[in-house]
């Protein structure tokens, strides 16, 4: 079965947001980049049903030129082709990266079987690129999904998520769209001849026309967090007693 | 102006999340409706309540009938209630709801729909923008009216550590509401809510995307849920190290929740997770051991009343969060601390 996996890269953000000076971004001079989380499972995920099932993964990704060290880490996973929509490095809005994805399926002229996205970016967490570009493309579509299976045939796909403490299930018809969430799986460590292979790897690379959408970001904010610094209670176990003291104070002790 | 809101409800309770979503409906209503209510208070003295009751509240399916959905959107600021029903429509079908919000949108001329940000809110929302071609803004913490089709946002990114300001422009405004952010208000005094049923023109493509729903999970605390959660991370150092995390968590009632990288690692499974990709918690106590604090995790952890952090490191970014500390070791300080508990109580 052909796959393709939507990847975004995103800033780590470690353990503290900066926002440049221009407060339309995240300063990320300190901080590297990464695959989004979901989308890494969504490339294992890939990967492993292409595994099982025969055919192969396409990674895609909407990004500056340095994306594609996002696409490279998923062909070390498996993946055998990496397509670069390549951007001047602006944010683009989930309805012009929609129709670009769009556009590029439709340029590979090569029909898939699944498409494969995260449920929702880790940074604009906007939750609507997969469901877009099914709707374009007029493919059913499952998202927030933890556990894919498809059917013997390779004509159906069962997608499982949980909603309130159950278990849903989507019987869909191939092709698909489909959005993961981390949890699917546990996407694997790249081999090193994965590594090498990546490394060589040629991508195609094309570059859609940015267009501004009726949703505008006007600047960012850190949120005002209301806790101070904590209340150091001790050190090591001579704070047990002051630890013990407090849990009872919150009512934590039967 | 109309303001739709997409109202959940599982076994006839309308969703906590839903609440929330009617009261920002009603700000949304109240934003636009603003000038209109001035200038009928200057002659009849007290605000009526029109502006206020421009909210439209939709739910799908059997669950509860009209009248017990009706008292219970009483008091939210709700005029009227649709019931959308179709033979075709048998459970969750989130392509059908959206043809249906976008039915009902058009015949009432409505100016927004509003979803609560949980999977379904913005799985619906988005198939609803897609449907009718325009941009949909999921979880809004704040939302106004700024004349004719403009809308001031303020979204929620990386789950809520960083707030993006933004304009909307658009005939119809589409949001979700993040979770855990807008208070449910339902002190509006009783309304009399008129409930309709609707049923909706669906295409054969909308019944495709259909859920089957399996019995409820039964069985333990839940980690969203607990009122207690002790959490460990990266400090605990490999998966045989949470044993003593399980014992205290037994001894206070609560249950274990673990950063990223536990679960990354493969020490403990992705149910336990915390954070912005795992599970969200709110609980009275959150005891983090060994965790350092990243932006991912600590998103997940921002309802809890209490946060207790134990770690080696007094500069980790946790400590920035939480509100008493002990430094120190967690494969010391754990034990120990169940051993006290364990004297306290008077069992070995």
């Amino acid at each position: 079965m052909e796959v393709l996996a939507c990847v975004k890269r995103v800033p780590m953000v470690g353990g503290k947001i900066v926002i440049t000076p221009n407060g339309c971004a995240i300063d990320t001079r300190m901080s590297g980049f990464t695959v989004s989380p979901h989308e890494e499972c969504a490339v294992e995920e890939a990967v492993r049903l292409a595994e099982r099932h025969g055919g192969t993964v396409t990674v895609l990704t909407l990004g500056p030129p340095e994306a594609a060290d996002q696409l490279r880490d998923a062909l070390a996973l498996g993946a055998s082709r990496a397509v670069l929509l390549e951007t001047d490095g602006r944010e683009w809005g989930p309805m012009a990266t929609a129709e670009a994805i769009v556009a590029a399926i439709g340029r590979a002229g090569q029909p898939y079987d699944l498409l494969l996205f995260g449920n929702e970016s880790a940074d604009t967490g906007g939750y609507q690129v997969p469901v877009r570009v099914a709707h374009a493309l007029g493919l059913p579509c499952a998202t927030g999904i933890k556990g894919i299976e498809v059917a013997a045939d390779g004509g159906r796909v069962t997608a499982r998520r949980e909603h309130l403490g159950a278990e849903e299930t989507f019987d869909l018809p191939l092709p698909a769209v489909i959005s993961v969430k981390e949890g699917i799986n546990l996407p694997r460590y790249p081999s090193l001849p994965g590594r090498l292979r990546a490394k060589r790897a040629s991508l195609e690379r094309f570059t859609p026309d940015w267009h501004a959408e009726g949703l505008a970001i006007a600047g960012l904010r850190v949120p005002a967090t209301e806790r101070h610094r904590a209340e150091i209670l001790g050190a090591g176990t001579d704070a047990v007693p002051a630890l013990v003291a407090l849990l009872a104070e919150l009512g934590v002790l039967s | 102006m109309t303001v739709l809101c997409l109202v959940e409800h599982a076994a006839g309770e309308v969703a906590d999340t839903s609440r929330r979503a009617l009261t920002l409906a009603r700000q949304l209503a109240d934003s636009a409706g603003g000038a209109a209510r001035t200038a009928a208070a200057s002659e009849a003295g007290p605000a009526p309540d029109g502006a206020a009751r421009a909210v439209t509240a939709v739910a799908f399916g059997s669950g509860p009938d009209g009248t017990a959905l009706a008292g219970q959107l009483s008091g939210h600021g709700v005029a009227d209630a649709y019931l959308v029903e179709s033979p075709d429509l048998v459970g969750y079908a989130p392509q059908a709801w959206a043809r249906a919000l976008a039915g009902l949108a058009g015949e009432l001329g409505a100016t927004a729909v509003v979803a609560a940000g949980t999977d379904r809110g913005n799985e619906v929302l988005a198939h609803l923008g897609a449907i009718i071609g325009l941009p949909m803004a999921a979880n809004c913490a704040a939302a106004a009216a700024d004349g004719a089709g403009r809308w001031r946002l303020t979204r929620h990114r990386w789950a809520g550590s960083l707030l993006e300001d933004a304009v909307l422009e658009a005939p119809v405004a589409l949001l979700t509401v993040a979770p855990d952010v807008v208070a449910a208000e339902s002190s509006l005094g009783p309304s009399a809510v008129s409930v309709r049923s609707y049923e909706p023109a669906l295409e054969p493509a909308d019944l495709v995307i259909r859920a089957t729903e399996s019995a409820g999970r039964s069985g333990g605390v839940s980690l969203a849920t607990a009122r207690v959660v002790v959490g460990g991370g990266r400090g605990v150092g490999g998966p045989e190290g949470f044993g003593a995390l399980e014992e205290l968590a037994g001894l206070l009632g609560g249950v274990v929740g673990v950063s990223r990288v536990v679960t990354s690692e493969g020490w403990r499974p992705h149910k336990q997770q915390v954070g912005q990709t795992g599970t969200r918690i709110s609980p009275e106590l959150y005891l983090a051991c060994g965790i350092s604090g990243a932006i991912q995790h600590m998103a997940g952890c921002l309802s809890a009343k209490h946060i207790v952090a134990v770690n080696t490191d007094a500069d980790a970014p946790i400590l920035a969060h939480a509100d008493y500390a002990v430094i120190g070791d967690l494969n010391q300080v754990i034990p120990a601390l169940i051993s006290a508990i364990r004297a306290r109580n008077g069992s070995p």
